[in-house]
């Protein structure tokens, strides 16, 4: 653990990002370790959401450095090649497939097979299936393997999509409100299940929800504007003034 | 590779593909060995219409596996169909040789009368069957392998990818109707002679015509159906439904549809090659937009979330299409197309054999939840899905 500290894993160097003269990125610089959770807040619009398109190649920063894992150019590569790298997603509205069982939407997402050659000829293995098996109990959906994704309760899918994250075993995960629309019990669970994640994986969660960000107890990063206010603990944060600023207004 | 067959090999294939043999030993059977008077008499003329309902069926198969499952709308396949028949008309314009009416060896008639003196270089190696199936395939496939690596690549989807593909498909039809292209302009390809060394119009080249349409939609079908079933066939549903996620999963969802989209089209190309000779002709009008149009109404009819559905659409709509416009109602049979369109689009979305699947497997739930509170009801065994798996793998 000691050792991975000392790696950085995502850097971002000077991004900035603008949208038909809207600087939704203004010169961001963030520095992610290998290994580490990290909590990001700020107001709406602050540029939380325009920072995970620009990691995961959704969007193309107007100029920047993105390096990933020492020195892979992300800005250079689409979404597909960037989450073969190890980068996992989840968005903020739960995206799992419908129409598909709980069981094929998670082993759409496990690592490895994404050639067309592969998914045509190539069936589910032993070890694939006992991965399958694994997550499930990872994200307690044993019960519910058959059901459609359709048919699952909200906090289901949240929770379905994170095991699908982790079936892609990424090496860094970005989160986006992974709590939002839960009930305080599902907040709750959710927060001990990124936790034993981020023993073993980096993690970047997205948050509005301050007393979630407090239970997770990581650094937190606060945006406005498309930069960086302040660093720190929650209560280091949340005692700077301009932060406090930003959030009940001037 | 057998495995990849067999995943898609469940009951209700089966049941398809053995109510296809039956057919093409039945039809051409009972059309050749019965006498014309008996009441199982299948007459002459049935055989080619009934075949071209089949190669009708094959081309909304390849719609259907597209836009049901990948959600591909084209409404250019017609252009697809039209070029394999070209590939076909091709072979047999060659196959007429000096029988024609100005009688050249190499030339077919519409050359001579356009006072050209050599075969133009794509008519080159068309007078071998093989050739010319070969070209049946890698036509459209060519076609539509270019058209689909700059659509998708671009991400041109959804109501956009339509008007391309429309766009396509129309581009084609004028330049078909040039002479100087080559291909017989206005007037197409017809005057066909025979086909192998059988005469075309004998009731036995037509009936083995009509088998070869029959298992050529068996075959199809099942390919579809074990495309469908392999996780591929996962990623395409995903793909339709999601397919931002599907990307940030890390597939490449161009690769994907490029795939689908190139084996639909050659699909779309056999059909349209089993289709030349069974009805003689073909012309640049195939290419017409409303064609494809009309092929896209047939897979909404049968319904597109099954594989039978853009099958069963195309028979019933092409055979009230026939019963229409051979009476006295003929002059009403866009309306009433158009009619079954709205109407099955306002009250049946699922189509009508996804309506009726629906309603079976509704029906059958409901006696199984009644028997399982009855208790008497056998229980499932715990595995995933598909009951693949085995003891010995679980280990």
């Amino acid at each position: 653990m000691s050792e991975k500290e000392t790696e950085t894993l995502l850097y971002l160097d000077g991004v900035s990002v603008s949208f038909d003269g809207f600087k939704a990125l203004n010169e961001l610089s963030l520095v992610i370790e290998a290994g580490e959770m990290r909590a990001i807040i700020g107001p709406n619009g602050a540029g939380k959401t325009t920072m995970m398109d620009v990691v995961t190649g959704k969007t193309r920063p107007d100029s920047g450095t993105i390096l990933f894992d020492g020195n892979v150019d992300l800005t250079r590569l689409d979404e597909a090649a960037i989450a073969e790298l190890g980068i996992g997603r989840k968005f903020q509205k739960p995206t799992v497939f419908d129409r598909h069982t709980v069981w094929d939407n998670l082993e759409l997402a496990l690592a490895g097979r994404r050639t067309t050659m592969s998914a045509l000829f190539r069936a589910e293995g032993p070890q694939e299936r006992q991965r399958i098996e694994e997550l499930l109990g990872i994200i307690r959906l044993g019960e519910q393997r058959h059901t459609l994704a359709a048919n699952l309760s909200h906090g289901q899918k949240q929770w379905l999509e994170i095991g699908m994250l982790l079936a892609q075993e990424p090496k860094l995960l970005l989160v986006d409100e992974p709590a939002a629309g839960m009930t305080d019990a599902e907040t709750e669970a959710t927060a001990v299940l990124l936790k034993e994640i981020a023993k073993e994986k980096s993690v970047i969660v997205v948050e509005h929800d301050m007393a979630f960000v407090r239970a997770l107890g990581v650094k937190v990063t606060v945006l406005n504007e498309g930069s960086v206010l302040s660093e720190g603990t929650i209560d280091h944060v949340s005692e700077d003034p301009r932060v406090i600023e930003v959030y009940l207004g001037r | 590779m057998s495995g990849f067959i067999r995943n898609g090999f469940d009951r209700s294939a089966v049941f398809v593909v053995l109510v296809l043999i039956a057919a093409a030993v039945a039809v051409p059977a009972l059309n050749l060995s019965t006498p014309a008077g008996s009441p199982l008499h299948i007459p002459d003329y049935a055989v080619p219409l009934i075949g071209k309902y089949l190669t009708y069926a094959l081309l909304a198969l390849s719609v259907g596996l597209i836009w049901g499952y990948c959600g591909i709308l084209s409404l250019g396949h017609g252009a697809f169909f039209a070029l394999g028949g070209y590939a076909m008309g091709m072979y047999l314009m060659r196959q007429i040789g000096t029988r024609g009416v100005y009688g050249d060896p190499v030339l077919p008639d519409f050359m001579v009368f356009l006072n050209w003196k050599e075969l133009p270089v794509a008519w080159y190696g068309f007078q071998f069957f093989p050739y010319a199936m070969l070209m049946v395939l890698l036509v459209p496939g060519i076609l539509a392998f270019v058209f689909g690596w700059f659509a998708f690549r671009s991400r041109v989807t959804g109501v956009y990818l339509s008007i391309i593909t429309q766009a396509m498909t129309f581009a084609l039809m004028l330049g078909f109707f040039r002479n100087n292209l080559g291909f017989g302009g206005n007037n197409g390809l017809t005057d066909f002679k025979d086909i192998l060394g059988f005469n075309i119009q004998a009731p036995e080249t037509r009936a083995a015509l009509f088998a070869a349409s029959a298992v050529a939609l068996a075959l199809a079908y099942v390919i579809c159906k074990a495309i469908i079933a392999s996780r591929f066939g996962k990623v395409l549903v995903a793909i339709r439904d999601a397919e931002s996620r599907t990307r940030f999963l890390g597939y490449r969802v161009e690769h994907h549809k490029l795939v689908v989209w190139t084996l639909s089209a050659c699909m779309a190309g056999v059909a349209g090659a089993l289709y030349v000779p069974q009805v003689g002709i073909i012309n640049p009008g195939e290419f017409e937009p409303a064609n494809s149009i009309e092929v896209v109404i047939w897979v909404a009819v049968g319904g597109r979330g099954l594989l039978v559905g853009p099958m069963v659409g195309a028979i019933l709509v092409n055979f009230a299409k026939s019963w229409f416009t051979t009476g006295a109602l003929a002059p009403y049979w866009l309306f009433a197309l158009g009619g079954l369109f709205v109407g099955v689009t306002l009250f049946l979305p699922k189509g009508i054999v996804g309506t009726l699947a629906g309603g079976w497997t509704a029906l059958r739930q409901r006696r199984t939840s009644a028997e399982a509170e009855a208790g008497t009801a056998p229980t499932a065994p715990d595995g995933p899905p598909g009951g693949r798996l085995n003891p010995e793998a679980a280990e």
